[in-house]
């Protein structure tokens, strides 16, 4: 199933269709909001796209020097080639400590990789601390949003689950008091964490810190309680020095949120300090993850969508995200940036994904550094394609109507007896002939004569004048 | 000037007025215009179905065709945008750029050619205005709701303007895609079809008793949708409401019965 059958199925529910899609408008109208307050946004977003792209273009100077620097300043720094290698390092990392509780705040790298599912399969219970992806991981899913990953349930929704989970009470569906319920249950995991997990949204080469903004606080406890902290980064994450997070920190929150800034911003610089002789003395590990990044950057037509910040806008300016839902999608990332990154990976299996797409062109109007992202879905097509990954119905139809538009004598008879044909057929007839068009859609009256007929018809008189 | 129209293979078979009335409107506009009948095609479906290969035959076509005119006009944004934005890359011909840089939507042309014939008779009507993603993001015929450059101006909602007793009617979402896309109109069926009657219902909400646009694919999605549900709308390629203004072309006379 692909997400043509899923989002058919999505959109079957009229009005859970709407709720979703004006829930994600309403997140857009607010980022439109944002970006009014800022004098130059547009010369903003070129700043930000300009050092992206210059960062992608020397991005092993750039790791290098971090990694000097990080280790200078006490971290341990590793480098994985793939999901398997990041997965197993985080592994060996808890297991040479004998710890097995873990806490992680949102991580789409980590999700990207299935370390969720590796960790618990060998005994370890790790815990999903940003409530959105608390939620997601309770029931048992994939975040269907990269900023908002419960965007698909409704309040009540997560009442039933907390219901279950946490023994709210029945019908339960007020968000504060919910909130409340999840705080109070993840204050436990907390408190019994051994190491902390968290994402990276920007490493900064110069000085080997990083950057990780959430709007809970939850990667600061969960560094802040255990001993362990261990990183997870994206191959993309890194910008050359501080003065550059500026104009990524006023874009990011804006256009994930429509919020001016996210509410905790918070710069890591090697491990913390001890507390006491007692305690385990705090640890910091930072695992720098390829899995398909280097392939990308490879490829002139897609290196540039390496500059994604994920805030998220391109999901919810997409109407066709709007309106199919993010788990539509069948992949870690959904949505535009999504269907650009995912074909990358594993072209076969995400070969339509790029089809999932009016090639209207709000997310690369939206998109804060300026990844052409309509422009890439559409080289996608030609490249999946030529790849022979289309369905042989699509290259069939396109052949035979290519070699028709390039003859136009051929072109003109057949479809004037097409019209012909298609004026004397009963109206039944011809929907079902002209589906899945027709499947909403009522035909308009079929012209008798073409424009070129008409035209013709109107020489004709014109040369022998009026009668 | 003598001008080149281009008439796609659409609007040839399933809307011959808009050609027409777009022949009608730059001939009263001072334009000596000529019909190419040996170009069906810019491309663009080819393009967006990821087959390269016809639609560079197509774009080279296109290029041997109308190299030596002036301009071409077309009154479809979405076909000037494929060859404006794609021609170049597409055909190696030397004059793949010319052509590709003088190949304009017909708002895009009138206007800039400050050649609109008067815009006299009255159309005592409620218009509401489709934005094509395409004409607006492609050929920047007005400014996109995510940006904030300067303002540019749409020359469909200025010609439109100058229309007596016209309204324009408002929208809660000035420039949401209709979910025409092409291709993506029949294999995403589905969600092409919430996206077009969300549209409708925001035309609806502001009042419009037509629609009208510069591109006929969103059109003919729109009207496929209202007909099948009955919905109060008529829909006109903007094409047809400048002629019905300018030159008295009666619009619903235009499905010629013979």
């Amino acid at each position: 199933m692909g997400h043509v059958d899923r989002a058919r199925e999505f959109v079957r529910d009229e009005s859970r269709t709407k709720w979703h899609d004006e829930s994600l408008w309403f997140v857009r109208a607010k980022r439109d909001e944002a970006a009014d307050t800022v004098p130059d946004w547009e010369a903003l977003r070129d700043e930000a796209a300009t050092i992206k792209r210059d960062a992608l273009s020397r991005l092993p100077d750039l790791w290098r020097q971090f990694e000097t620097a990080a280790t200078e300043a006490g971290a341990v720094v590793h480098w994985a080639r793939d999901a398997e290698e990041h997965n197993q390092i985080v592994l060996n990392l808890l297991e040479e400590r004998g710890f097995r509780r873990v806490v992680k705040s949102k991580s789409m790298l980590t999700e990207e990789c299935g370390l969720n599912p590796f960790l618990e399969a060998r005994g370890i219970e790790i815990i999903d601390t940003d409530l959105g992806e608390r939620i997601v991981q309770l029931r048992n899913e994939r975040p269907s949003h990269i900023v908002m990953p419960a965007i698909h349930l409704k309040r009540s929704e997560v009442g039933k689950l907390f219901e279950k989970e946490m023994g709210a009470p029945v019908g339960l569906d007020d968000p504060d008091a919910l909130t409340a319920l999840a705080r109070q249950d993840l204050r436990k995991r907390f408190l019994a964490a051994e190491a902390g997990i968290t994402g990276v949204n920007f490493a900064v080469a110069e000085t080997g810190s990083f950057v990780v903004v959430t709007n809970e606080g939850n990667a600061d406890l969960g560094t802040a309680l255990p001993s362990l902290h261990i990183a997870c980064v994206g191959l993309e994450k890194i910008i050359p020095a501080p003065g550059d997070l500026a104009p990524f920190l006023r874009l990011l929150a804006r256009s994930a949120t429509g919020q001016p800034i996210s509410a905790y911003t918070s710069h890591f610089r090697g491990p913390r300090e001890a507390e006491d002789i007692e305690s385990p003395a705090p640890a910091m590990h930072i695992v720098i993850v390829d899995n398909g990044r280097s392939d990308l950057l490879a490829q002139p037509s897609f290196r540039d969508a390496l500059a994604c910040i994920r805030c998220g806008a391109c999901l919810n300016t997409c109407p066709v995200y709007r309106r199919s839902g993010g788990h539509s999608y069948g992949t870690t990332i959904p949505g535009p940036i999504g269907s650009v990154l995912e074909p990358s990976r594993d072209p076969k299996a995400h070969a339509e994904l790029p089809h999932a797409c009016t090639l209207c062109g709000s997310c690369t109007d939206v998109c804060p550094v300026r990844v052409p992202l309509h422009h890439q879905l559409l080289t996608w097509r030609a490249h999946l394609a030529e790849g022979g990954h289309h369905p042989t119905r699509r290259r069939v139809a396109f052949g035979l109507a290519g070699r028709l538009f390039a003859h136009p004598r051929a072109y003109e008879i057949l479809t004037k007896a097409g019209r012909r044909v298609a004026r004397r057929l009963p109206a039944a007839w011809l929907d079902r002939l002209t589906s899945p068009w027709t499947e909403a859609r009522t035909l308009p009256p079929i012209p008798a004569r073409s424009f070129r007929e008409q035209m013709r018809a109107r020489e004709r008189q014109a040369t022998r004048g009026p009668r | 000037m003598r001008v080149a129209l281009f008439v796609p293979c659409y609007v040839d078979q399933l809307r011959p007025q808009i050609g027409l009335a777009t022949l009608d409107l730059l001939t009263a506009a001072g334009f000596e215009v000529d019909f190419q009948e040996e170009v069906v095609c810019c491309g663009q479906p080819f393009l967006t179905a990821g087959e390269t290969k016809r639609a560079a035959a197509l774009g080279a076509r296109f290029v041997d065709a109308f190299q030596n005119v002036e301009a071409i006009v077309t009154p479809s944004g979405s076909c000037a945008a494929t060859l404006r934005r794609h021609l170049e890359s597409l055909v190696t011909a030397p004059a793949a750029a010319s052509v590709a840089a003088k190949t304009f939507e017909l708002c895009e042309f009138i206007t800039k050619e400050s050649a609109c014939p008067p815009l006299s008779r009255p159309f005592p009507h409620r218009v509401g205005l489709h934005a094509s993603c395409h004409g607006l993001r492609e050929l920047g015929l007005g400014t996109p709701t995510e940006t904030r450059s300067a303002t540019r101006i749409d020359p469909a909602r200025e010609l439109l303007s100058r229309i007596p007793e016209l309204e324009i009617t408002s929208l809660d979402r000035r420039d949401e895609c209709c979910g025409f896309g092409g291709t993506f109109s029949v294999e995403e069926a589905a969600v092409s079809t919430r996206m077009g009657l969300d549209r409708l219902e925001d035309h609806g909400r502001g009042g419009a008793e037509i629609v009208t646009s510069t591109d006929v694919s969103c059109l003919l999605h729109l009207e496929g949708l209202s007909r099948r549900r009955t919905l109060p709308f008529e829909i006109f390629h903007i094409a047809e409401i400048l002629a019905a203004s300018a030159l008295g072309h009666d619009l619903r006379a235009s499905t010629e019965p013979c």
